[in-house]
């Protein structure tokens, strides 16, 4: 019996190997086997994941989700980095790649992607966050159907002040306008001053060159801006001296403030979420760690706070370090939790002072009609007495 | 040596004065210090390739290109090429189409809640930079830029804002004048505890 499973494995190498790596082994193989008694798969090019782990993105029509409460630790796997895209992921080659500067400049530019990474390269952990992420219609939402528009990387790339300095930039110009190659040629204008500040445009993620999903083979990285603007799969780049007022600044990308429309809001105000407990979680009476993330478009997290009493206190929560700039910042909080009906909550503060608000405080400031865009309110779970755990929703309008 | 040492702590010292953000942190070397003035990769674009990707509309007119087109042009075309995503704006409510409405004043109150470019775009020109970079949807960049131009006056008399008669091109496109635009405020918030 166990000569003929043995040499199965071994036929099974010779057969068709590379084809079992990729695919990884079947769940239905790990749960009959003994492993300490099957040869297992030779070692292969890339890894797989355990056929065990089913973490993944939540699609829809024009975006997909990160699975927040399954990560650990701060960088979000590259394949499951959130995406949202106006017209599909286009398949650009390497080799004809080219980056244009032009406009406002010294000299107009044309840049392989093979240049690009001659210049000094620089890499560095932030976030990116879509400003449409916010979702509180129902109480059966996971923090990935909650706020999984965002997530982390390390990214790699040349500093987008060390091209200008390259082509030059004339002093008139203020503004540049970012252009994407996919089929919504997608455009916007950012302030010339976020290029001397720390905007990237970066060719790797996380190791390896950028994810098609994410931009691929180079894109605008803003670290700490609305994820829109960090333009994918980017072309061009023309200096203004004058926004080009595009759709996506226009029709998009603004917000109702009272009686007004709120335009060029581009960084990501303070927030937080606990990812454990949350729904659709049971916990049971006794310890519980909560968990979650913080982050900040305005700089670095300096302190989470928690409450397990529906909002009448709050207590620091510890702060898991790296503790970096306009990046995910892990936060953990123990508990004992007595087996009452309760609510939990996190509120996220930054080094500019400013505190995660309440959704009351964001309409306090922004009017009924608010919404869309630049939702940032604190995220409440009530713990049931049977330990069910379900997201409260919060109604304005 | 002991002067060394000395002159070596002052020196950190003065270079973290001029650091405020690493201001206990340990010195580094700036990262920029023997750069040279230009690196030289890459090379200079020609006139032509710029030509080919420069496709932006400004507000104030720039980047538009020579041609015309009018409303009952735009009408037909919209017919043929957009209807069936975006409707003809007398579309009940609960209408589902693929495409977000473009006009908002067919169908009565209720549909003038929508936010269209009617009620909500602030600059015309941007209905000509969208539409010819990537509509239609299911075939981006095959319009003329003449059949843009009617388009754009189709979608911008639909909406009530210029006469069947007025014709776009790229002198009377930018001066049209957007319901909308005096809405439109730049972001204010700031750094800071204040919440906005
Ligand atoms: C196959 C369906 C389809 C067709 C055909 C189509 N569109 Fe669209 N259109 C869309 C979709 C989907 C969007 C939204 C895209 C996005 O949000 O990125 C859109 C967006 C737009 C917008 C922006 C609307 C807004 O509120 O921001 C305009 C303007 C527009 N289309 C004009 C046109 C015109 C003019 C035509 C005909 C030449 C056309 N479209 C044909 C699907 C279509």
């Amino acid at each position: 019996m166990l000569g003929g499973a043995a040499t199965a494995a071994v036929m099974l190498f010779k057969s068709s190997y590379g084809k079992m790596i990729h695919a990884g082994i079947p769940e239905s193989v790990l749960q009959s086997a003994d492993p300490t008694k099957t040869i297992g798969p030779p070692p292969g090019e890339t890894g797989t994941r355990s056929a065990f782990e089913h973490v993944v993105k939540k699609p829809s029509d024009i975006s997909s989700r990160t699975p927040l409460q399954d990560l650990y630790g701060i960088i979000t796997p590259s394949d499951r980095h959130y995406e949202r895209h106006h017209a599909g992921v286009p398949a650009i080659d390497p080799h004809k790649y080219e980056l244009l500067i032009h406009g406002m400049v010294n000299k107009p530019m044309v840049f392989t992607l093979a240049d690009l990474k001659r210049f000094p390269s620089v890499s560095r952990i932030c976030f990116l966050e879509c400003s449409g992420n916010f979702r509180n219609s129902k109480e059966t939402l996971t923090p990935q159907e909650i706020c999984g528009l965002t997530s982390q990387s390390e990214w790699t790339g040349v500093m987008l002040s060390t091209l200008f300095r390259e082509t030059g930039v004339q002093p008139k110009a203020s503004w540049f306008l970012a252009e994407g190659g996919d089929a919504a040629i997608m455009t916007r204008s950012i302030p010339v001053k976020k290029a001397w500040d720390d905007a990237m445009i970066v060719y790797a993620q996380n190791g390896e060159a950028i994810r098609p999903e994410q931009g691929y083979p180079a894109r605008l990285l803003l670290p700490g801006w609305e994820g829109n603007t960090s333009v994918k799969w980017l072309r061009r780049l023309e200096l203004s001296d004058q926004p080009y007022m595009t759709r996506e600044e226009t029709s998009k990308y603004t917000y109702a403030v009272k009686d007004r429309i709120r335009q060029f809001s581009f960084e990501m105000d303070a927030r937080s979420i606990i990812t454990f407990p949350a729904f659709p979680q049971q916990v049971a009476k006794g310890w519980i760690e909560i968990r979650g993330i913080a982050w900040s478009g305005w700089g670095k997290i300096v302190k989470v706070e928690v409450s397990t009493d529906a909002g009448k206190t709050w207590q620091a929560a510890r702060l898991q370090e790296p503790v970096l700039d306009k990046a995910h910042t892990g936060f953990r909080y123990l508990w004992q939790w007595n087996g009452d009906t309760t609510e939990i909550m996190s509120r996220a503060i930054d080094e500019t002072g400013y505190t995660q608000p309440s959704l009351q405080q964001l309409v306090n400031a922004r009017g009924t009609d608010m919404g869309g865009y630049h939702m940032n309110p604190i995220t409440a779970w009530v713990i049931q007495r049977d330990g069910k755990v379900l997201f409260k929703p919060e109604k304005w309008k | 040596m002991q002067v060394n040492i000395k002159t070596y702590i002052l020196y950190s010292y003065m270079l973290c004065m001029s650091c405020k953000h690493n201001s206990n942190s340990t010195v580094v070397l700036q990262d920029t210090a023997n750069w040279p003035a230009a690196f030289g990769f890459g090379r200079p674009a020609t006139q032509a390739e710029i030509a080919k990707l420069d496709i932006d509309v400004r507000p104030d007119g720039k980047g538009l290109p020579p041609g015309a087109g009018d409303a009952a042009t735009g009408k037909t075309i919209y017919m043929a090429k957009c209807a069936a995503c975006h409707g003809i704006g007398a579309e009940p409510m609960d209408v589902k189409l693929p495409g977000p409405a473009l006009m908002n004043d067919n169908a009565g109150a209720d549909r003038n809640k929508l936010k269209t470019i009617g009620n909500y775009w602030p600059y015309a020109t941007t209905i000509f930079d969208y539409v010819r970079r990537t509509m239609p949807y299911n075939a981006p960049g095959t319009l003329t830029d003449n059949e843009v131009y009617s388009l754009t006056a189709y979608i911008l008399n639909a909406n009530n804002i210029i006469t069947a008669q007025t014709a776009m091109n790229a002198a009377s496109l930018p001066k049209v004048t957007m319901p909308a635009k005096k809405l439109f405020v730049p972001d204010n918030r700031h750094a800071g505890p204040e919440i906005r």
